[in-house]
């Protein structure tokens, strides 16, 4: 419970701030408040940052791996915490973590470090707020290659995790 | 001639169709090549069997292929026409070279059938070697030839043939990926599963009736059990995370799988009917791909516990563990052959994924290719060959070879990308 209230405190004190943030605004509020049309007439929608493509959060939401390795490199923590703290704040969405690795080696071993990977940054996501249950770390091995090319660049592109929310 | 020049569109139509049929036939072999040098393989003489002109399927030249593809001998073929009823001129087969040679007859019965003549000779010791005769229908014809090759394999080696045995393999065209059954030269080939999502990992029942694979068609990796028999399939493991790797048990009661469920990547057996598995390795590493030794005793398995993937054995209950391969930073897909005395596997050396073959007695390592692709060996049943996934011109590709590397064979085969061989038992359900 205190860690709800805690959770419902930050998200109140991020509102504010981007109230502030968004300060301009209240000046075409209140010119559209001249207006003789009702303001509930448009109802305003919000489109989650998991759904929308642009948002920081689901432009950001690959982590890269060196080879043969499943540690969560620190140039991804903020990465990390952005889609834990989502997925905390949001605790009804269900949430994958989908590992890669490049096609070098076996498919099986491979899967098991895709696997790996996959399970590093949930259990990253977990520290900043994801819940138990709500993040699933599965993994494609070396099975869906995203660049199909057969060189360090393309393998680079394939060590990879995603972070993925399900749609139902 | 002139009606030919005077329809040359009908002509080339007739032609074009001869060569489709022809290239159907011929597509789907293992293409032999020899890469031996001082290399002994019996030479053996291949009469045109009677009648086999208008038979359907050119029995003699299955024989020789899969006796070529055995790399224990060199079939030729002798370009007269003898029965099984008829001595042939053994003085001029010997002098061309010949150790052996067969002779046959094929001709269709009244029911449509057709019977199927042979007899084996010893050349040098001018000897008749036995003869065998088979009725079947013409879908028949391919494993009649392959039965013929087992009983001149048997014959001349005093070992078993595994000419009539079966193959599984996955191949992938663009975004389709079908699991197979086929006969070793890859002919008679049967598609078990279609998926626009991945299969990985085929691995037969000891009866050959079941096939366990992964399939990816849930998003993730789950394990499923298929019969050949009825095509009827169940699925045995889709826990939480990844569920791969899958193995019988020599009884066919349970298999191994690997399993992510509870956070590690590790060995869990399991019921063939399902139910829950059990935990069969203890790691905080990645513990995967496991295979049973000769008499299900005992279990390697690859594991990064050192640090890197490395192959290990365990006891039937996952215990006592002890570490097999220490030379290099990545050895994976261990298979045992049928005998226990050999360990194939993939390692890596430098930048390449070798096929190398390590004597668990003398603990002496063998390379066996030159290819730096290769994937998922698998044992003949006889310990005889090993099918392996490699590339090639950047093609993915089966490959056979002999234990000594000397002749390998490529399964040319038009269907994309071939990969994830595993070689079937004895028994075989067709």
């Amino acid at each position: 419970m205190k860690k709800f209230i805690s959770n419902l405190s930050i998200m109140i004190v991020v509102a504010i701030l981007s109230a502030c943030n968004s300060a301009p605004k209240v000046d075409d509020a209140t010119l559209a408040g001249k207006n003789t049309a009702p303001v509930s007439a448009v109802a305003q929608v919000v489109v989650p940052a998991h759904l929308d493509p642009n948002s920081a959060l689901s432009k950001n939401r690959s982590v890269y791996f060196d080879f043969d390795d499943f540690t969560v490199k620190k140039e991804y923590a903020s990465l990390v915490e952005n889609h834990g703290k989502y997925a905390g704040a949001n605790s009804k969405l269900t949430v994958r973590v989908e590992g890669n690795a490049d096609e070098r080696g076996g498919r099986e071993y491979n899967l098991a470090l895709g696997q790996k990977r996959a399970e590093a940054v949930v259990r990253a996501m977990k520290v900043y707020g994801a819940k138990d249950g709500q993040v699933e770390p599965v993994s494609y091995g070396s099975e869906k290659p995203k660049a199909q090319g057969h060189d360090e660049t393309a393998w680079a592109q394939n060590r990879r995790a995603d972070v993925v929310y399900m749609t139902k | 001639m002139t009606a030919n020049k005077n329809h040359p569109k009908y002509f080339n139509w007739i032609l074009g169709a001869l060569l489709l049929i022809a290239s159907l036939n011929v597509a789907a072999q293992f293409r032999v090549e020899v890469n031996g040098v001082g290399l002994s393989r019996l030479p053996i003489a291949f009469a045109k069997f009677r009648g086999e002109e208008a038979s359907p399927q050119k029995i003699s030249s299955i024989v020789r292929n899969d006796l070529n593809l055995s790399g224990q001998f060199d079939g030729v073929q002798y370009d007269r026409v003898i029965d099984e009823s008829q001595r042939p001129d053994v003085n001029e087969i010997k002098q061309l070279g010949f150790d052996a040679a067969l002779t046959g007859s094929i001709s269709q019965l009244p029911d449509g059938r057709y019977e199927v003549r042979f007899r084996l000779w010893d050349i040098v010791a001018n000897e008749d070697l036995g003869a065998k005769s088979y009725v079947v229908d013409s879908s028949e014809l391919r494993l009649a030839a392959h039965k013929i090759s087992d009983f001149v394999f048997e014959n001349l080696t005093a070992e078993k043939g595994i000419f009539s045995t079966r193959l599984a393999f996955v191949t992938k065209q663009k975004s389709k990926y079908t699991l197979w059954v086929s006969d070793i030269d890859g002919e008679n080939a049967q598609s078990a599963l279609s998926s626009p999502e991945p299969i990985i990992s085929p691995s037969w029942s000891p009866d050959g009736s079941k096939i366990a694979y992964v399939s990816f068609e849930s998003r993730k990796p789950s394990v499923y059990i298929q019969s050949l028999t009825d095509g009827s399939r169940r699925l045995l493991a889709n826990f939480k995370g990844s569920n791969s790797a899958p193995v019988w048990s020599k009884d066919g009661k349970t298999l191994l799988v690997a399993l992510s469920k509870n956070g590690l990547h590790q060995i869990y057996s399991i019921d063939a009917k399902g139910g829950e598995p059990r935990q069969f390795t203890r790691s905080f590493s990645i513990d995967t791909e496991p295979v049973f030794n000769q008499d299900g005793l005992n279990v390697y398995f690859v594991s990064d516990r050192s640090g890197s993937p490395q192959i290990y054995k365990a006891d039937i209950n996952g215990s006592s563990v002890t570490r097999i391969t220490f030379e290099g930073g990545y050895n994976t897909s261990p298979s045992v052959s049928p005998d226990g005395k050999l360990l194939a596997y993939i390692s890596k050396i430098g930048k390449d994924f070798k096929l190398k073959l390590i004597n668990m007695v003398t603990s002496d390592v063998i390379h066996l290719t030159n290819t730096v692709a290769d994937e998922r060996p698998s044992f003949s049943p006889n310990g005889k060959l090993i099918v392996y996934a490699t590339e090639e011109n950047g093609q993915e590709c089966l490959m056979m070879t002999t234990l000594d590397g000397r002749v390998k064979t490529r399964l040319v085969v038009p269907l994309g990308d071939l990969r994830e061989p595993n070689w079937g038992p004895y028994e075989t359900h067709r």
